[in-house]
């Protein structure tokens, strides 16, 4: 591994749009014992949601296991079929015979971008702004009253889709006025202090740029419990960039991201994510495709939000009892792909159960078929919305007005296919433990 | 802290599912869960529910006509031995009540013959609805319909083997394309969409609906056989509605042919299981595997207990404890059995997997002969607890279930969602008992 490469500034602009070299660890990692292993089973074609609706998908056992042998051969190029795979990983967490499906198509993806795609192309600009969100949303944060009215006008939609395949069939998510890390720093940032019970927080971007009501929750909801929360430097999971084939992007985010955490951890702290594709992408991917110094400890330090309190704190008891208000009674939950994949699927409803009056109901295990960037790419809203017509289905057969996911691109899909409103589930539990209408400031509070 | 719950089922298969809906069935306030890793060999095998099929090492080869008169002549260890025929035939009753209409088969004790897509029958004691009006005991002529993006079912080829095979009905077998597929190689998942969401395709005479459009493409087929069998792609989530759509269109009674995998039955019965353990209020973790135990005081004199499992979630991991454990990881094919060259070994708890020293040992030259191998599996007693090489349970708070057990060949003898019912039953239900007493 080498160290040339420095993690970039984030300045929007600096390094947009020029030709980008793949790494050469992802095309010489050897998958082929994981191709060895595959015994043509299918079980991953039963499970992949694209090729359930869409008839020109060959499916992942042809993208990943037969695709990598096709490649050994000769000089196959990547099947272009790939760019149709939106990277929800449900073959991967299929297989019974431990084929790294995603890793094969992660891989796959970054050399078909490299070598069979454009630069100049319409699509990969496209992909590579969708992918680099990160890095615009900065932009947007500064003057969010204006770029909340400039991309909901009509004209900029069509505009988007004419010029850049962008779908206009879907709103752009709205900025917030106050970004998640601006309150953090008015606020003074931690506000109980502890010597053994220390977390840092890895927001993701959407919770920053767009629902920082969702952070705001994570930070009342664990220091309720008594934890000093540290808020370290950070840049994109990496997961649009996987999805999008722009490894060496995800590769310089994952940097930064890897030492940054990697510190805190060094500090006494475990990793905390609030969105299931982030905490997927430095438990799994992350290993998968990098080796930066602190990688391995990062994945195994890491842990979904809800998760690491059922298992260090008594959650349990400490929700028996409370309520919260009629707002929150009834709830359509939909686990997202990437938290079923980390086993995380049963645990919302589980927990919730433990307050009173709410009713929480799963809609199954259908994909909500937006897969981050996916389906606001013009060529795929179809089939993302057939996707996630089970979903709807299920959604609006449930008694129901309002949904709850930990994927913030789930939300918006459910949010589009239904027009319910959609909750995070650490807002429910910041309803139940603190109260939903606490101001961001409270009392110091030290741990004894 | 652990994950605290009081019956714990490692294992999301036809065994462990029905472990866990038993528990929670025996014991009413019982807190169950069920951690399981991968999917379940469900998705490949036919949705049928053999009891048994036929009687091992009967060298004759008939079919069994009552699997129950045949329970009784079963060797010692084989796991119906185990359990009992009253067991069972209660855990039957338990699985009728879970599939409700979905199954037929519950009106005898005698075996139903479902034809397979390879144009013989199989002797089975539960069907799905799907395939009841196709049973090979009933005289009705019948038209099979295969399609040629689905070379596993070839219809004239099933046809003149039911014939020859002696079915007591005259049998055609034609070959279609199936409407709005192109790809020679859809996944059976894209068939059975077209027809649920009765998605629009075009055809030579426009655009239709999925469903009109295959009733069109049968139609001029169809002689005045009462009868029609497609391979077992119609439909998943709505099976029953396109099902009866086919069958006013087209006016004639029409079934399904359970398909090698992956398998649609297969998958609708998971599916259902699945519901009925939410209803229940068992709780399900799945995607990541249990990877170790803990005992309680750490001390192995015999009768020890299980204190709590590790759970591997990517990295971390994270305790689980039960009062009881049921243990249904499935057998080689599952992985709850594992096999290197120099042993086999159930990799969890490291149970006791009696075989021989050599590995020459484990196989028979005759392909077709009764395998070793095929019967390796954990040893249990009468209550299901995996026994040690001296005959003593391994821990007192655990059972097994389903193909993890030895002891029995369900290739050979067509018994292996029967065991897997029996067992899993007998295991949950004791391990609910017990944890609430
Ligand atoms: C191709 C095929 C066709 C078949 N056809 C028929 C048929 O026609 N009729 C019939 O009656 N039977 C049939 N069977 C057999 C029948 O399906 C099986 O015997 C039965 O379903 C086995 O169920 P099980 O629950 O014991 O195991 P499995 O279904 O193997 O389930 C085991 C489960 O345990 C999980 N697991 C494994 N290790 C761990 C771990 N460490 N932690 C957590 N979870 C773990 C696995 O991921 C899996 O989900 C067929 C089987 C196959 C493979
Ligand atoms: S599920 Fe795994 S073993 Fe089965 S076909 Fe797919 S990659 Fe191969
Ligand atoms: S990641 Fe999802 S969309 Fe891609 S091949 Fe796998 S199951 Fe299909």
């Amino acid at each position: 591994m080498s160290n040339a490469e420095q993690p970039s500034d984030e300045q929007p602009g600096n390094d947009e749009f020029e030709p980008i070299q793949v790494f050469p660890e992802a095309e010489e990692m050897d998958l082929r014992p994981g191709a060895d292993d595959c015994y043509k089973c299918s079980t991953c074609d039963t499970n992949c949601p694209v090729a359930k609706v869409d008839d020109e998908f060959p499916g992942p056992k042809f993208q990943g296991p037969e695709q990598w042998r096709l490649k050994r051969q000769d000089d196959h190029d990547i099947d272009d079929s790939v760019m149709k795979c939106s990277n929800c990983m449900r073959c991967d967490s299929a297989c019974p015979s431990e084929v790294p499906l995603s890793q094969m198509h992660n891989t796959a993806r970054g050399e078909y971008v490299e070598e069979n795609m454009s630069k100049f192309s319409r699509e990969y600009v496209r992909n590579r702004m969708l992918a680099n969100y990160r890095s615009l949303a900065p932009l947007a944060s500064m003057f969010p009253r204006t770029a909340n009215f400039v991309m909901g006008l009509s004209i900029t939609q069509w505009l988007g889709e004419k010029t850049l395949g962008i779908t206009s069939e879907r709103e752009l998510p709205e900025f917030a006025t106050e970004t998640f890390r601006e309150w953090w720093a008015k606020r003074g940032g931690a506000q109980v202090e502890s010597e053994d019970k220390r977390i840092a927080y890895f927001h993701g971007c959407y919770s920053n740029y767009n629902t920082p009501e969702v952070a705001k929750a994570l930070v009342r909801v664990y220091e309720h419990f008594g934890y000093e929360i540290v808020v370290p430097e950070q840049s994109c999971s990496g997961t649009p960039m996987f999805a999008n084939g722009m490894l060496e992007d995800a590769r310089r985010a994952a940097e930064t991201n890897v030492r940054e955490l990697a510190a805190a951890i060094e500090d006494g702290a475990d990793v905390i994510a609030s969105c299931s594709s982030c905490s997927m992408s430095l438990r799994q991917e992350y290993p998968e495709l990098f080796d930066f110094e602190g990688t391995e400890d990062v994945a195994s330090n890491t842990w979904d939000a809800i998760e690491y309190l059922r298992v260090h704190e008594d959650l349990r008891a400490e929700l028996e009892g409370t309520s919260v208000g009629e707002e929150y009674d009834d709830f359509a939950y939909h686990a997202p792909c990437h938290s079923r994949n980390q086993g995380l699927d049963g645990q919302t409803i589980a927990v919730l159960d433990a307050i009173d009056g709410i009713d929480a109901h799963d809609v199954g295990d259908s994909c909500s078929g937006i897969s981050g960037t996916y389906g606001w790419k013009e060529e795929n809203y179809e089939t993302s919305m057939k996707i996630g017509e089970e979903m709807f289905e299920h959604m609006e057969n449930s008694n129901a007005e309002t949904g709850l996911t930990e994927c913030p691109t789930c939300s918006m899909q459910m949010g589009h296919g239904t027009g319910y409103e959609i909750k995070h589930t650490l807002e429910v539990l910041e309803a139940a433990l603190v109260g939903a209408d606490s101001d961001g400031v409270e009392p110091k509070r030290k741990e004894e | 802290m652990a994950i605290e719950d009081d019956v714990l089922v490692i294992g999301g298969g036809l065994a462990g599912t029905t472990a866990a809906l038993a528990a929670a069935a025996s014991a009413k306030d019982a807190r169950v869960r069920l951690v399981t890793y991968k999917q379940s060999t469900l998705r490949h095998a036919s949705g049928l529910i053999d009891i048994l099929g036929y009687a091992p090492g009967d060298d004759a080869n008939a079919p069994l006509v009552d699997p129950f008169d045949a329970l009784e002549d079963l060797p010692e260890g084989h796991p119906y031995e185990r359990v009992g025929s009253q067991a069972v035939r209660d855990a039957l009753a338990f699985f009728d009540d879970i599939a409700g209409d979905a199954y037929a088969g519950g009106h005898t004790d005698a075996n139903a013959l479902v034809p397979t897509h390879g144009g013989t029958v199989k002797p089975t004691a539960r069907y799905p609805v799907s395939t009841a009006e196709g049973l090979a005991s009933d005289p009705r002529e019948t038209l099979l319909v295969g399609f040629e993006t689905l070379p596993d079912f070839d219809a004239p080829l099933a046809a003149s083997h039911l014939e020859a095979a002696g079915a007591p009905f005259e049998a055609r077998g034609v070959t279609l394309s199936f409407p709005g597929i192109v790809r020679d190689d859809a996944k059976v998942t894209r068939y059975a969409h077209l027809l649920d969401h009765d998605e629009t395709v075009s055809t030579g005479s426009g655009e239709t609906g999925a469903r009109t459009a295959l009733v069109t493409a049968v139609e001029s087929y169809l002689e005045d056989e009462p009868r029609v069998g497609f391979p077992a792609v119609l439909g998943d989530e709505h099976a029953d509605e396109v099902r009866n759509v086919l069958s006013d269109e087209l006016g004639v009674d029409v079934f399904e042919i359970p398909m090698g995998p992956p398998s649609l039955p297969g998958m609708r019965l998971e599916e259902r299981l699945y519901d009925a353990l939410e209803d229940a209020g068992v709780r399900v973790t799945s995607g990541v595997p249990v990877v170790e135990y803990e005992t309680a005081d750490g001390d192995d004199d015999r009768g020890w207990r299980i204190d709590h499992v590790v759970v591997d979630r990517h990295g971390a991991e994270i305790p689980h404890r039960g009062d009881q454990y049921v243990l249904a990881t499935g057998g080689l094919v599952g992985k709850g059995i594992e096999s290197d060259r120099e042993q086999v070994s159930e990799p969890i708890f490291n149970c006791h997997v009696p075989h021989a020293e050599d590995r020459y040992d484990w196989f028979v030259d005759d392909a077709f002969g009764e395998q070793p191998f095929a019967a390796f599996g954990l040893v249990p007693d009468r209550e299901l607890r995996p026994l040690d090489p001296n005959g003593e349970p391994e821990f007192e708070n655990l059972r097994a279930a389903g193909s993890v057990l030895g002891g029995y060949d369900y290739a050979a003898e067509k018994s292996g969602a029967g065991v897997s019912l029996a067992t899993g039953y007998v295991a949950g239900t004791r391990a609910g008992e017990e944890a609430t007493r």
